[in-house]
């Protein structure tokens, strides 16, 4: 049983649930008070000790249902149950027509390998006993991609002795054509097992392989040419980085400050010696939050990264102390409230609706954006660009860039497009480039991620 | 056999705690009774109201051991969680001791025989009869054992929960002039946490998690019976179906099992012997703290009521 605490320890870190070698510990001891008997107690504990959070309890009571589900086949399957009712009753039929026949013609049933005495005798439980080993000499806790799913069965069938158990069929087929007709059924159902316990073994340990390399890949995909099917992962990737960054910048930001002299605090500390200052405290600083100000552009090919970056600077809050979003591409308006207040999918329906797919003017959109919203500049403000700075020759009023660079902390702008097209074309990236702290590419998430970490970074 | 012995011992943590009045879900006295049994502290995550805090009181009168509780907010160290020396002590006491001193040191010739003789009474300053003992250290000192509750961790700075892990994981703190104190007996330790702020992994791992949500129906008409047993059944059934209706809506704050209560002990004092659309406009403010959560709840009223009426003849 304790071989299936780690089956089960392994199948929770697949499932998600980060599970530490003290956490199997303290369930080991909680399993050994509760005991295994009844199974809903045995979940509890399980769930009081592995899981930590809400999210995590949810993924490893599926987890535990998926993994005990299998091992007691007469209350699982009540289909086989009555199956079982019919072969027994063949069964009970055929050890005395076996018997009858092993004074005449039939070969001794002793002749056969283990393998297909325990076939023919359809004891079930042996049966599933016998695979549950035999997974476990095939290491089927290993297994990673689906595509291994052939591999395995035939591994978990060898190690069952396949091999002995065709030299019998051989054998019977010659000489006892009957059994080996029931011996050959025997044998698919018996396939049909493995690879169930194959596929379930894939659910069980293989999730976290596949999440893995799925969420590689999708970090590393361009952001404007995601399939509208990955639109849903990629939220949920978004708010993964978002979640990343919130603890790592989100710690309090006092830091000690050494120059100025706490008096009332170094007198507290030091009554113990009247007053003479052993031990000194030095005067803290409360360090500013970010405060950002977005330009995003919404034409064309740029609107999908725009979307991820809005979410993904909108699920700051722990981090970010003010974020005003302004979305653009002919003229320019404040999106803030519609982000806060509507569901990502809803509120880019509806910028889209108001700015969204026209041909992107940066020159009008920046005389928009100073006069109306230049006042929300202070010095301590990161204003971040998005936009690929193609400009359909229009005058791009660089100008006006420059004095929002000037009122400003940081100026950096974030181009989907690659750094060879920069400059190409209508791209007036280069004549705006001049004026910014930082340019750099921003195509996937990946990107996006760094991005926006080393801006909240600059605050640190 | 050790299933059966565990299962009967959960029931008894069960029916302990129902003696005290708190009317605990399985889940939660398996924690309680594990947390016993492998001697780790719990940690209860949950929303405001549902009856973290209440759980470590109904321990510890079950238990009939003292509580001591250690309330966290932003800022809280060292000093007011764990000890702290007795400043005005410390200096009452040399002053009154001057003259002794200058017998006790009178006899040495020399400066150095004089310091040896200093040492030798050093650390009576530093000694326990000057430390204070703020909760935590009171908790390991305690003989016969205690609840330690920890109340609202996450307000508290991350520091201070790097400060727990020693007595978490140990039951132990290290006093750098005293050395280390253990506890006489392992305390119940409760930590209660609103997820305000994620907490370290660090302290997640020496707890046992364990979530209280909101109660089920029947759970809650339990517990409401328990709390306030003036109430009729009728009444009880229709409120808590009420309440649970109005769960369902999207507002700022959701009653919990507190604003139940609050509501059922309102509604007895009011003498009311059914849910009406009247009475329940006049008290919503007892189980809704907002205003734009009262105007959201206002034109549901007789819908969820006449619900609640409905669920209660079938159920």
């Amino acid at each position: 049983m304790r071989e299936n605490l780690h089956r089960f320890f392994r199948a929770a870190r697949g499932a998600g649930v980060h599970v530490s070698p003290a956490e199997t510990i303290d369930a080991m001891r909680a399993v050994k008070q509760v005991g295994f008997s009844d199974r809903a107690i045995l979940r509890d504990a399980l769930l009081l000790t592995l899981a930590k959070s809400q999210d995590e309890k949810l993924a490893l009571g599926d987890c535990f249902d998926l993994f005990f589900s299998q091992p007691e086949p007469p209350q699982d399957r009540p289909e086989a149950d009555s199956n079982d009712d019919d072969t027994a009753q063949d069964a009970d039929l055929s050890p005395s027509s076996d018997s009858s026949s092993e004074a005449g013609e039939g070969p001794p049933p002793e002749g056969l390998g283990p393998l297909a005495q325990m076939l023919l005798s359809q004891d079930r439980n042996a049966i599933q006993a016998a695979i549950a080993t035999a997974s476990g000499a095939a290491s089927l806790s290993d297994i990673r991609y689906s595509t291994q799913r052939g591999i395995f069965s035939s591994r978990i069938l060898d190690a069952m002795g396949l091999q002995r158990l065709r030299d019998d069929l051989d054998e019977l087929t010659a000489t006892n054509p009957s059994l080996a007709e029931r011996l050959r059924d025997a044998l698919d159902a018996l396939r049909e097992a493995v690879r169930d316990t194959v596929s379930q073994g894939l659910a069980l340990y293989a999730r976290e392989e596949a999440e893995n390399l799925r969420n590689e890949i999708l970090r590393n995909a361009p952001l404007a040419r995601i399939e509208r099917r990955q639109v849903a992962e990629m939220r949920a990737l978004i708010r993964q980085i978002a979640r990343r960054l919130r603890e790592r910048y989100s710690k309090p930001r006092k830091r000690q400050r050494r120059g100025h002299l706490d008096v009332r605090r170094t007198l507290r500390r030091n009554a113990a010696w009247g007053g003479v200052p052993f031990l000194t405290a030095w005067k803290r600083k409360h360090r500013d939050r970010p405060k950002i100000v977005a330009l995003c552009d919404v034409s064309g090919s740029v609107a999908q990264v725009s979307d991820f970056f809005l979410l993904l600077i909108h699920s700051l809050h722990e981090v970010v102390d003010d974020v005003r979003s302004f979305a653009f591409s002919s003229h320019l308006i404040e999106v803030s409230e519609i982000l806060e207040k509507k569901s990502p999918e809803e509120a880019m329906a509806e910028i889209m609706s108001k700015v969204g797919f026209g041909s992107s003017d940066y020159g009008s959109s920046l005389v928009d954006f100073e006069h109306d919203f230049m006042s929300t500049l202070t010095p301590q403000t990161t204003v971040i660009v998005l936009g690929d700075a193609r400009s359909n020759n229009l005058d791009p009023r660089a100008d006006i860039l420059r004095r929002i660079s000037e009122r400003s902390k940081r100026l950096v702008w974030l181009n989907p497009e690659g750094r060879l097209a920069w400059g190409f074309g209508d791209s007036e990236m280069p004549r705006y480039g001049t004026f910014c702290s930082v340019v750099r590419q921003c195509a996937t998430a990946q990107q996006l991620e760094r991005a926006v970490s080393d801006i909240v970074a600059t605050y640190q | 056999m050790a299933g059966q012995k565990a299962s009967t011992s959960i029931e008894a943590v069960e029916s302990g705690l129902a003696a005290q009045g708190y009317i605990a879900s399985r889940q939660i006295a398996t924690a309680v009774y594990l947390s016993q049994q492998i001697e780790k502290p719990i940690l209860v995550e949950g929303p405001a109201g549902v009856g973290k805090t209440e759980l470590a009181k109904a321990i510890a009168a079950w238990r009939g051991m003292k509580m001591i509780r250690l309330q966290c907010y932003e800022g809280l160290d060292e000093a007011k969680a764990l000890y702290e020396w007795k400043y005005a002590k410390q200096l009452l006491y040399t002053q009154i001791l001057k003259d002794k001193l200058g017998e006790v040191l009178g006899g040495a010739k020399t400066l150095h025989a004089a310091l040896d003789q200093l040492h030798d009474f050093g650390d009576v300053f530093f000694s326990k009869e000057f430390v204070e003992p703020r909760p935590l250290l009171q908790a390991l000192e305690q003989p016969g054992g205690c609840v330690l509750l920890i109340d609202e961790i996450d307000k508290s700075d991350a520091e201070f929960e790097s400060l727990l892990l020693e007595i978490l994981s140990d039951f132990q703190v290290t006093i750098p002039e005293l050395g280390t104190v253990s506890a006489i007996t392992p305390p119940t330790v409760i930590l209660t946490s609103n997820s305000e702020r994620d907490l370290g992994d660090a302290l997640k791992r020496r707890c046992l998690h364990l979530h209280i949500g909101f109660p089920e129906q029947r759970l809650e008409e339990r517990i409401v019976e328990s709390r306030v047993p003036g109430i009729s059944q009728t009444l009880r059934r229709q409120m808590v179906g009420f309440i649970h209706e109005i769960r369902s809506l999207d507002l700022k704050k959701l009653p919990s099992v507190s604003e139940t209560i609050d509501w059922a002990r309102v509604l007895v004092l009011l003498q009311a012997t059914e849910l009406d659309t009247e009475i329940v406009k006049d008290t919503l403010n007892v189980l809704l703290k907002y205003e734009a959560d009262i105007e959201a709840a206002h034109p549901q009223i007789t819908t969820f009521i006449a619900k609640a009426a409905r669920s209660n003849v079938f159920g």
